[in-house]
């Protein structure tokens, strides 16, 4: 098949736990705004890390933006995140949402990935499964704890016509749904896809990272400093939750309808290490790892030298240190040689399957409008991280100045990984 | 609870799932819950569950399948509450 099709973002929407609506956002990026608190739900079921990350969506929001019946009965906290943000993404783009009679729009989809979105909504069924209350599930069960349950509620909402789906890879989830929407459009199969990805909050997504002992259990009482990515005294993730959605659009298609275009997709790559080497269901093979970022690079016809930012997966363990390595080797670049590099998680923990696309909507906001944002918790680099690259790489305040290209990167459990390079768009 | 107030609540609980306001205000005893209030089938199972909760009856799958229109849901919610 022929790619011929640019891709453009033309419209952003992010339900993040440091700042729900694009507008909370920047100013979070920009003032370097945790959302991190300590929650006393954790706390009460006795989890070792009792901090996490939960969007703070205001009431007002669910009048405005959802329908009677969906405020009556849409529990599944993942679901919600990804409808708010689909939702911004749509009306960002400058499209109109459709009347309930309208046609379905065959040149637009989406593919918005889930991990455990529909956990609560899960729980309570298996409560009532297991009391004999079978016939009390009611009808709202299925469409809100199947994996796809963000992406069909919104080809109803949206009157989408396309490809409707949802990806899941762990944590690489929201990256990879750029990547395949994107590369759907390019191959001229759509005009317009919704792509992201959504996760749920809470002790019954968070209770098995907690359990591996995966996640920072010492700032239970200074819940902004928890996420350290990069830091010397990294120890652990901190749970997060939301979702992303960016709204692709072929160039041809942006044009004619005059809508603003964000930032570019130049390309993207996906692939796994097998669990083989370094490699295994938790941490990524490092050379699968720089494989995808050369792979990435090469799809977008750029040279290593041209990145300005790497907007990294950085969790705020030790898969920072191996992280860092693999970009210097994969890049060929070192010391002040090194692009700028920060970590979103800082400010919103690890967001899990929604993490790659509330890091994209992070990395586009960045460059459209021109500054990079600090790393928090960063002070002191990783030795590891230190002898590879200078200390100036690491922003720990505002830099005024935007990134031409960005590399962004989500690595996830099974050993997969994805990668996507992001343009500065210059009418 | 007379027929009226029967009426008026299960107006109050079908309201979410009517996407159209006006067809809820045109409603009447004869209004075909599927065709005339273009309620989705699937939300029917929902609708039940509601109405077993609001009045304090329990509708088994006999009576539900009766309930094609408003008249008839009232019927039997008339019929379950006489028997309580």
């Amino acid at each position: 098949m022929q790619h011929t099709e640019r891709v453009v973002i033309t419209g952003l929407g992010v339900c993040a736990p440091n700042g729900v609506g694009l507008t909370n956002f920047e100013a979070a990026l920009r003032a370097g705004k945790s959302g991190l608190a300590h929650l006393p739900e954790l706390a009460d079921l006795q989890f070792r890390c009792q901090v996490g990350g939960v969007p703070p969506i205001p009431e007002s929001l669910l009048t405005k933006k959802l329908t009677a019946l969906e405020q009556k009965r849409l529990t599944a906290h993942g679901v919600l995140y990804g409808l708010l943000a689909a939702l911004e993404a749509w009306e960002n783009a400058g499209l109109a949402l459709p009347a309930g009679d309208a046609p379905p729009d065959w040149d637009t989809g989406t593919i918005f990935g889930s991990g455990l979105s529909g956990v609560q909504t899960l729980r309570e069924a298996i409560y009532k499964t297991d009391q004999r209350k079978v016939k009390r599930l009611g009808g709202a069960v299925v469409e809100q704890t199947m994996p796809s349950g963000i992406s069909a509620l919104l080809s109803g909402r949206l009157a989408l016509g396309n490809w409707v789906s949802s990806n899941a890879s762990a944590c690489s989830t929201g990256t990879e749904a750029i990547i395949m929407a994107a590369e759907h459009i390019r191959r001229g199969q759509a005009q317009r896809m919704l792509a992201g990805g959504g996760d749920a909050d809470g002790p019954h997504v968070w209770g098995g990272f907690d359990a591996m002992r995966v996640l920072n259990t010492g700032h239970n009482d200074s819940p902004t400093a928890a996420s350290r990515p990069l830091a010397a005294d990294s120890a652990g993730f901190v749970p997060g939750s939301g979702a992303g959605a960016l709204l692709l659009e072929s160039l041809s298609s942006a044009q004619k309808r005059g809508a603003p275009i964000l930032g570019e997709v130049l390309g993207g790559a996906v692939n796994s290490g097998g669990q083989r080497g370094n490699g295994s269901m938790t941490a990524p093979h490092s050379e699968g790892v720089q494989r995808c970022i050369q792979a990435a690079i090469a799809s977008a016809g750029i040279t290593p030298h041209q990145i300005g930012l790497i907007a990294g997966h950085l969790t705020s363990t030790m898969g920072d240190v191996r992280e860092v390595h693999n970009w210097a080797e994969a890049l060929n670049r070192r010391g002040k040689n090194f692009p700028r590099i920060n970590a979103l998680k800082s400010m919103t923990g690890h967001c899990l399957s929604a993490a790659g696309a509330i890091e994209t909507v992070g990395a586009v906001v960045q460059m459209a409008n021109n500054f990079i944002h600090p790393s928090l918790n960063a002070a002191h680099l990783h030795p590891q991280i230190a002898e590879l690259i200078d200390d100036q790489c690491v922003p720990r305040d505002l830099i005024p100045e935007g990134p031409s290209v960005i590399a962004k990167s989500s690595f996830g459990f099974g050993d997969v990984n994805a990668c996507l390079i992001l343009k500065k768009w210059n009418p | 609870m007379t027929r009226n107030e029967i009426k008026n609540r299960l107006e109050e609980i079908i309201r979410p799932y009517v996407s159209k306001p006006e067809k809820l205000a045109e409603m009447t005893e004869q209004s075909d819950l599927l065709k005339d209030l273009e309620i989705n089938s699937a939300h029917l199972v929902d609708i039940i569950l509601d109405m077993e909760e609001s009045f304090d009856i329990e509708i088994d799958d006999k009576a539900a399948e009766q309930m094609l229109t408003v008249g008839q849901a009232l019927d039997v919610t008339e019929d379950l509450l006489a028997k309580k």
